[in-house]
């Protein structure tokens, strides 16, 4: 891909953490084995008054106040999501009108679990590598539900993360040197329309999903580049738990510290559409001038896409560092979550 | 009582997401009749063991469904008897046989477990419970549970002595190429494994678990060097809360009785034996209830290795055992026949049990509601293969 790069990006993160410890004591689980198991010992919650749309306009927000540019410079607002508040009424169009975007933009909602965001990452680079726009922003937000006592209570979270992508300049972060996708119908996690909590595959999820579409995208990726893993100074998966990524990146070849910053999963949990996202903004708030940067996402149903980021310049400042978001919380018990997500 | 079996083979246990029912059924069945070396046609009717087709696959005409599948228009029927659905099986084919109806009858054991969710499958398995223990919120984890702290309380029997079970069948299943659970585990592994309905832990219990098994018997004595010579089946209450002793399996009891008589022979004759451990508790008390061990002393024999391959007699669960070598429910009576069958035959691989001549299988639905068991011996000489 040419002529495309990141011009800024922004995060948010609820102030809300609910320990695994505190969801396992309500359900008579052992906490030690949870944590063991999955890799998480906290995730992110939302306030009562925040979903997809608001922490989508934080995250926007954010990243346009660190480009420093006019809002509306955008010629694009696409936002992936799974937990859009609206089926009908685009979670682009609300955030592009508070953020100040001018009409004419191309606004849409995405949906492909949780890789929807990256999904509009390689299509708003498409429109911008091909000269139809300059500029434009995408979002990846969920607020991410989980039936009481599915596992999935202990790692659907919270969290929003935004890209501003632009034709490449000197003020561009990062260039985009490579894209991929693989797509297949695996049916490992879904949610019909009308129901309010999705439902999985259990162990399917694992090996003929998440592994197999990961490690497709990866080495088609590495092999399109003509890269080998040690080019690389950072890789970036999705993180639908820690050890799922762990596993992954060790199987394709990337040692542990090419991707422990990435690993956000740990303290925050998934925030679905804005996980492997989040990962490449822990990566890029570290990373410096030359650092080749290679990451995949993940989404159910199922696909991943993959990138090939490589840096321009560091961050300036660490003012929006994203592990300076995670320091920043207030746990919360099984009762208040279940009032903050209207369960009770 | 004689019936000749032919041939034995069972699909790869496991996770087998790629794999229909169909496709399973072809390749078990299609690798059974080679090594019977019995042409399609001669199969005179098919007796599938299955629980979950209904429940599960929205299924309910399922011996048409694998006649269609094999090319066949002979008899064909599902047989239902919860866990013990593939022993059921092969008893009521065993019985067309000594009818003289059929001359060569398919016994196939079949279930798809894992497309499903676990909750789902678990509610389903369900099915096979009392409605009283249902409705009181009762799984079949909790109801061995039960069973495993009484004869914890009247024997001394420890955790353990329940966990050897585990390790034992973990390690035969390593020998075992077409086991779910191939890795060796210690007793600390179990020990520690999450609780499941206490004193049961992960690691105490049988996984889901897809696969076929498929066996021929046959009229024919002449091919085979084993035959079964004992098929017996005995049923008791569906629930735990009727019985007298939930430390024992009355139908277990019962149906070996009838099945030593009619084999004429005592459970000191059983070189190797597969049992019913869809917990470690059940496969202590398979132990006691067939006579193999005095009650109390199973989980200390067990303890002491005095069931393992190449260390004791008889031989329990080479295959692994349901524990782990897998409980594809329909298909496990009819995997424990051909396991016993291999042994007999000498075609065990590096699981052979030495110079086995008679063999056992138990094969339990329910809490201990069904129990069906075979005895099957070799005559003469090993078949040439």
């Amino acid at each position: 891909m040419k002529n495309v790069g990141i011009l800024s990006y922004g995060t948010y993160l609820p102030h809300f953490r609910i320990k695994t410890d505190e969801i396992a004591s309500v359900w008579g689980k052992n906490s030690d084995n949870i944590v063991s198991s999955l890799g998480i010992s906290e995730k992110s919650v939302a306030g009562i008054d925040e979903d997809s749309v608001t922490m989508a306009y934080e995250a926007g927000n954010e990243a346009l106040k660190k480009a420093n540019i006019n809002p509306e410079a955008l010629e694009a607002i696409l936002v992936g999501s799974e937990s859009h508040p609206y089926a009908v009424n685009p979670t682009s169009t609300i955030i592009g009108e508070f953020l100040g975007a001018k009409t004419y933009y191309l606004a849409s909602d995405l949906e492909f679990a949780c890789k929807a965001a990256t999904t509009a990452f390689i299509s708003v680079a498409g429109l911008i590598s091909s000269r139809t726009i300059k500029t434009g922003l995408i979002v990846g937000s969920d607020r991410a539900q989980a039936k009481p006592h599915d596992i999935l209570e202990y790692s659907a979270s919270s969290a929003a993360c935004a890209f501003i992508l632009s034709i490449d300049t000197k003020e561009c972060l990062a260039d985009i040197l490579d894209v991929t996708s693989v797509s297949s119908d695996t049916p490992d996690f879904w949610r019909r329309d009308g129901v309010r909590y999705p439902s999985h595959g259990g162990r399917f999820t694992g090996e003929p999903a998440y592994f197999h579409h990961v490690e497709l995208a990866s080495k088609n990726l590495l092999e399109k580049s003509g890269l080998t893993p040690s080019d690389f100074k950072y890789c970036v998966f999705h993180m639908p738990n820690g050890k799922f990524p762990r596993v992954v990146a060790k199987r394709l070849g990337f040692s542990s510290p090419q991707q422990e910053p990435s690993l956000i999963v740990d303290s925050i949990g998934n925030p679905y559409s804005a996980s492997s996202l989040l990962g490449l903004s822990a990566v890029l708030d570290i990373a410096q001038k030359d650092d080749l940067i290679f990451m995949v996402s993940y989404g159910s149903g199922a696909g991943s896409d993959g990138l090939i980021l490589k840096v321009n310049k560091s961050q300036s400042s660490q003012e929006y560092a994203f592990k300076n978001k995670i320091s920043k919380k207030q746990y919360i018990t099984y009762l208040q979550y279940l009032k903050f997500n209207n369960k009770i | 009582m004689k019936v000749s079996v032919l041939g034995g083979a069972t699909t790869k246990f496991g996770e087998l997401w790629e794999r229909s029912p169909r496709q399973l059924a072809t390749s078990v069945v299609n690798e059974v009749l080679e090594l019977s070396k019995l042409k399609k046609n001669k199969i005179d009717a098919i007796y599938v063991g299955n629980m979950l087709s209904s429940s599960l696959g929205n299924q309910d005409h399922l011996g048409a469904f694998f006649s269609e599948e094999l090319g066949l228009n002979v008899p064909a029927l599902k047989v239902e008897a919860a866990c013990a659905s593939g022993g059921m099986a092969v008893h009521l084919a065993a019985l067309s046989i000594l009818s003289g109806q059929y001359k060569n009858v398919l016994v196939l054991g079949i279930e798809k477990m894992t497309d499903y969710k676990p909750e789902v499958v678990n509610s389903a398995l369900m099915g096979a419970g009392s409605d009283a223990e249902r409705e009181a919120g009762a799984t079949f984890p909790a109801l061995y549970a039960l069973m495993a702290t009484l004869h914890m309380q009247k024997y001394n029997t420890s955790e353990e002595m329940l966990a050897a079970v585990s390790v034992k069948n973990h390690y035969h299943a390593s020998l075992n190429s077409h086991a779910q659970f191939r890795k060796p585990i210690t007793l600390d592994d179990v020990l520690k494994s999450p609780p499941v309905a206490s004193p049961l832990k992960i690691l105490d219990c049988s996984p889901l678990t897809d696969g076929a098994a498929a066996i021929i018997l046959s009229q024919d004595s002449a091919k085979a060097g084993v035959s079964i010579i004992a098929s017996e089946v005995a049923t008791d209450t569906l629930g735990l809360s009727q019985r007298d002793d939930i430390t024992s399996l009355k139908a277990t009891r019962l149906a070996a009785e009838k099945a030593y008589k009619q084999a004429k022979i005592s459970a000191k004759d059983i070189d190797v034996a597969e049992v019913h451990d869809c917990f470690t508790i059940a496969e202590i008390l398979a132990m006691e209830d067939l006579g193999f061990f005095r009650k109390g002393e199973a989980g200390p024999a067990i303890l002491n290795k005095k069931t393992w391959l190449g260390l004791g007699r008889p031989v329990v669960n080479t295959s692994g055992g349901l524990k782990a070598s897998g409980h594809p429910v329909g298909a496990t009576g009819v995997k424990q026949i051909v396991e016993i069958y291999n042994q007999l035959s000498e075609r065990a691989s590096l699981k052979q049990v030495k110079n086995a001549k008679i063999g056992l299988t138990h094969n339990v639905g329910g809490s201990g509601a069904t129990c069906v068991i075979h005895i099957l011996k070799r005559f003469g000489d090993i078949p040439a293969r």
